[in-house]
């Protein structure tokens, strides 16, 4: 630059650029003490959920045995039923999880769960084998997710809208094959239930422990596989992964199919456990879901729907829940916890974020 | 006895902590006269745009005079439109799903009350005011369902209606700012525009046209005043100076000729030869490639060079064309991202997080990305050695701070450039494509991406480098090509290759005929 001290041009290019570069030197200063909080501070954020979790256990426990002096509440009768009854939300949520990844919203999988049972129950109940009705049932399953990510991705219209339709068209087809009636097994065939309910690991049904087995393998998928990692990209920036020569479109398309296939597994889950399916109780799951999977998504690796999380949400919220019923405290809990937990979760997460705003899907 | 000018400014000067970008700037706009703005990048001209409409106050001293009534300044943002001026920037602020109507009428919604909105006045009222500026526009059709030109020319009409209602209390007829319109209109939009904004000053308007084009400044203003290092270089009559003497007004005397770096590179131009390319306005661009040859595109803004680099990459779509790389080609209508990596091609876009780079995940995702599969092990992906490889890979790259866990936003601009140009060099391309590869990248952050750049071309990569920084291109490029209106019009080597020269060519190539294109 000595060539040019004279020119007004250069000088002026000169000081410019010296002052660009003192504030990307701040710039970069600022960023670099700003990420690195004090490790307690990441730590608590990272297991503060497991906590909440202890202490909540902890104070149901306290006012059950000096208020009420029984043990009612903490006791392994009581907890392996609060286990033994989460398997089928715990799977639902981890269905879930796939799409949120990959920056999808899916809203019809409760209604997907429930249509599948459905089919399971009503196969079963006609006399087919048990391991016919429940791969019938999980085709069902990736069948609606496959519709699902034809009307999102081919027509590009917002997830949202898609699977909101979807919920009440699914909804619609199970009223009408199960005539709106309960579907019982327990004459026809109880293989299912004896497979999913009936065997007991530590007193805890069958369907807690699928859950914690699929729970390792969506772990496994998302941190330790390349397609797991491209989901992550393409949820987090779709142009991003695009130009990296990621096929954008079969990635959220396979994310919204295995989720409905997921979703079928939660419903054949929930046929082995209540031995029957009905077109209507299991609706209200989808909010139980929503609101574990974004809790989940507050700790363990904060900032992203885990499945590890996910699992640790199901069992706070139920946790929780159990703990104000055996007080005698009347059902509408339920919807107060899930309902409140969801936001909750989600505005505690957004703290952490410093308030930006949302961005999701599109 | 005469009328005071519309718009009077002297003595205006701002500083950016050191750094001057006015330094006592004077403007005099008559009524009814189209004036002009002229002068490159970083001459002063936005910061002169920005203290008319208020976004930035001046240096004390500065005076600003409209139709003989002093205002004192700083100006408050948005006061500019009682005081009866009115501004169109590029991005023209129209709703593309609302119709032409509803667009005019936004400013009046946003300011006042109304219980009953009487649409048909409202359109009549509309229809009245278009077919007043001679304009063949429907009222009733939708902003997205207008070519360019027309949306354009509605942004206009909108903003002379906001002057208009503001000025009746204040007596003079108003004063429009349009703030580079042109860019990415047709010539025959150009046209249509120049004719409105003749019938503008008719009624007595006064018009502030901001430009980089100097054909169209000839052709248009009355007066300009051209900036240059935060001054006024001088005030001209149009219709008395050549389009040379604007050129050299505009960026000053000739200075000594940057050193270009020299490599060693093979004259066989055969590694990568793109041919009759074409895309939104690029129009049948032929260029070839020798191995290790850095080649570099640029013009003004509008010419087309700038979205070459992605319809190579197939990021979008090419209307038509073929690549070759070492003999094997591939039409560029069916080119898409994944292919473009199987060919060895790497795409730097500019939008760096966004397109670039997941601002949200760590360094090490976005490192491995493209390389992802070389760390899948029989048990799933070797995450501690990824993590290793990010490491090594930014401490290579001089990254800093180098810490792979670090997500890639919390990073300074030119960190994360370094960041994502290592995720593709990694991979050896054989042709890499970069998109304003140093844009927001500090000084010292520059020198080490051009230096990354250079070792990429030693080690036999061709690289495309499409970029508006005229040094840059002059420090890194073997070859510069400059685009006028989607044509490449003339290509500087050698001696030739220094940024006034090509700062001079992009200029001047506007005026290039259209039958003396390089072929």
């Amino acid at each position: 630059m000595d060539a040019h001290n004279n020119d007004p041009i250069a000088q002026y290019e000169a000081r410019l650029a010296e002052l660009e570069s003192k504030v990307l030197r701040l710039q970069e200063e600022r960023s670099k003490s700003a990420p690195t909080p004090a490790v307690p501070k990441k730590f608590f954020e990272r297991y503060a959920i497991i906590g909440i979790w202890i202490l909540l256990i902890a104070l149901f426990a306290f006012i059950d045995s000096s208020i009420y002096g029984s043990s009612r509440f903490f006791s392994w009768t009581n907890f392996s039923t609060i286990f033994g009854t989460q398997g089928v939300l715990i799977v639902l949520t981890l269905g879930l999880l796939l799409p949120l990844t990959a920056g999808d919203f899916d809203l019809s999988i409760a209604a997907n769960m429930t249509l599948s049972s459905l089919v399971v129950a009503i196969l079963i109940s006609l006399g087919s084998p048990t391991l016919v009705a429940v791969v019938l049932g999980l085709l069902v399953g990736a069948a609606i997710g496959a519709a699902n990510a034809f009307f999102i991705v081919f027509f590009r219209i917002h997830s949202l809208i898609v699977t909101l339709g979807m919920a009440t068209f699914v909804i619609g087809i199970a009223k009408w094959i199960s005539g709106s009636r309960t579907i019982s097994i327990f004459g026809a065939n109880p293989t299912l239930i004896g497979w999913v309910n009936q065997t007991r690991l530590f007193e805890v049904s069958m369907s807690f422990w699928y859950a914690l087995i699929l729970c390792a393998i969506i772990w496994y998928f998302l941190e330790y596989t390349t397609p797991g990692r491209r989901l992550l990209f393409v949820g987090r920036a779709r142009e991003v992964a695009r130009l990296a020569g990621i096929r954008v479109a079969s990635v959220r398309a396979l994310a919204l199919i295995c989720s409905g296939a997921i979703a079928a597994i939660a419903g054949v889950l929930a046929v082995g456990l209540n031995g029957s399916a009905d077109p209507s109780s299991r609706i209200g799951l989808l909010l139980p879901a929503f609101a574990a999977a974004f809790l989940g998504a507050t700790s363990i690796v904060p900032g992203r729907f885990n499945p590890v999380g996910s699992l640790i949400g199901v069992l706070l919220l139920a946790t929780g829940i159990s703990g104000l019923q055996i007080f005698g405290i009347p059902n509408f809990v339920q919807d107060l916890f899930y309902g409140g937990g969801l936001i909750l979760a989600v505005a505690a997460s957004q703290l952490v974020r410093r308030r930006q705003p949302m961005e999701f899907g599109s | 006895m005469q009328k005071p000018p519309a718009l009077q400014i002297t003595n205006l000067s701002k500083h950016f902590g050191g750094a001057v970008a006015l330094d006592g700037v004077s403007l005099s706009v008559s009524r009814g006269e189209v004036h002009g703005l002229l002068g490159q990048n970083g001459s002063g001209k936005s910061t002169l745009i920005k203290i008319l409409s208020g976004f930035l106050a001046p240096q004390p001293g500065a005076k600003l005079v409209l139709y003989g009534r002093e205002i004192p300044l700083p100006l408050t943002p948005g006061q500019f439109r009682e005081l009866g001026m009115a501004f169109v920037h590029q991005h023209l602020g129209l709703i593309p799903s609302l119709s032409v109507t509803e667009n005019i009428c936004l400013s009046d919604f946003a300011t006042q009350n109304r219980w009953r909105i009487d649409w048909r006045g409202e359109s009549q009222r509309i229809r009245r005011i278009l077919t007043d500026y001679e304009l063949a526009i429907d009222p009733t059709a939708k902003i997205q369902d207008l070519p360019q030109v027309d949306r354009c020319l509605v942004a206009i009409v909108r903003a002379m209606e906001e002057v208009r209602s503001a000025q009746e209390a204040h007596g003079g007829e108003g004063i429009l700012v349009l703030d580079e319109p042109t860019p990415f209109l047709p010539r025959i939009g150009v046209e249509k525009l120049f004719n409105l904004v003749r019938q503008l000053v008719k009624k007595d308007a006064s018009v502030i046209f901001v430009s980089h084009d100097v054909d169209e400044i000839m052709e248009i203003t009355d007066r300009a005043t051209v900036l240059r290092d935060g001054r006024v270089a001088g005030v001209i009559e149009t219709d008395r100076t050549s389009p040379e003497d604007f050129i050299e007004l505009i960026i000053g005397k000739r200075v000594t000729a940057y050193q270009a770096t020299h490599r060693k590179k093979s004259t066989d131009r055969s590694a990568v030869i793109v041919n009759d390319l074409s895309g939104a306005t690029c129009r049948n661009v032929s260029f070839d490639l020798s191995g290790g040859e850095v080649l570099g595109l640029t013009g003004l803004i509008g010419s087309g060079f700038d979205e070459i680099p992605s319809l190579i990459y197939g990021a979008r779509t090419a209307l038509d064309g073929m690549l070759s790389i070492d003999g094997k080609e591939t039409r560029l209508r069916e080119m898409n991202p994944e292919k473009a990596i199987g060919l060895g091609m790497a795409f730097l876009p500019a939008d760096r997080i966004g397109a670039s780079g997941a601002g949200t995940l760590p360094i090490t995702d976005n490192m491995t990305l493209p390389s992802m599969a070389n760390f899948a092990r029989r048990l799933g992906l070797d995450r501690l050695g990824m993590r290793q490889w990010a490491q090594v890979t930014g401490g290579a790259h001089d990254v800093r701070p180098n810490n792979p866990d670090l997500n890639l936003e919390n990073l300074s601009g030119g960190n994360q450039q370094k960041v994502l140009l290592a995720k593709w060099l990694e991979l050896k391309p054989r042709l890499l494509l970069l998109d304003e590869p140093t844009q927001g990248v500090d000084v010292g952050a520059r020198q080490q991406v051009f230096a990354a750049i250079d070792k990429a071309a030693r080690e036999g990569a061709s690289i495309v480098c499409a970029s508006t920084d005229a040094e840059q291109l002059a420090q890194i490029c073997d070859r510069v090509i400059v685009f006028a209106q989607g044509r490449p019009v003339t290509e500087l080597t050698g001696e030739r290759l220094t940024k006034e020269e090509i700062v001079f060519q992009c200029y001047s190539a506007q005026s290039v005929d259209q039958t003396a294109l390089v072929e």
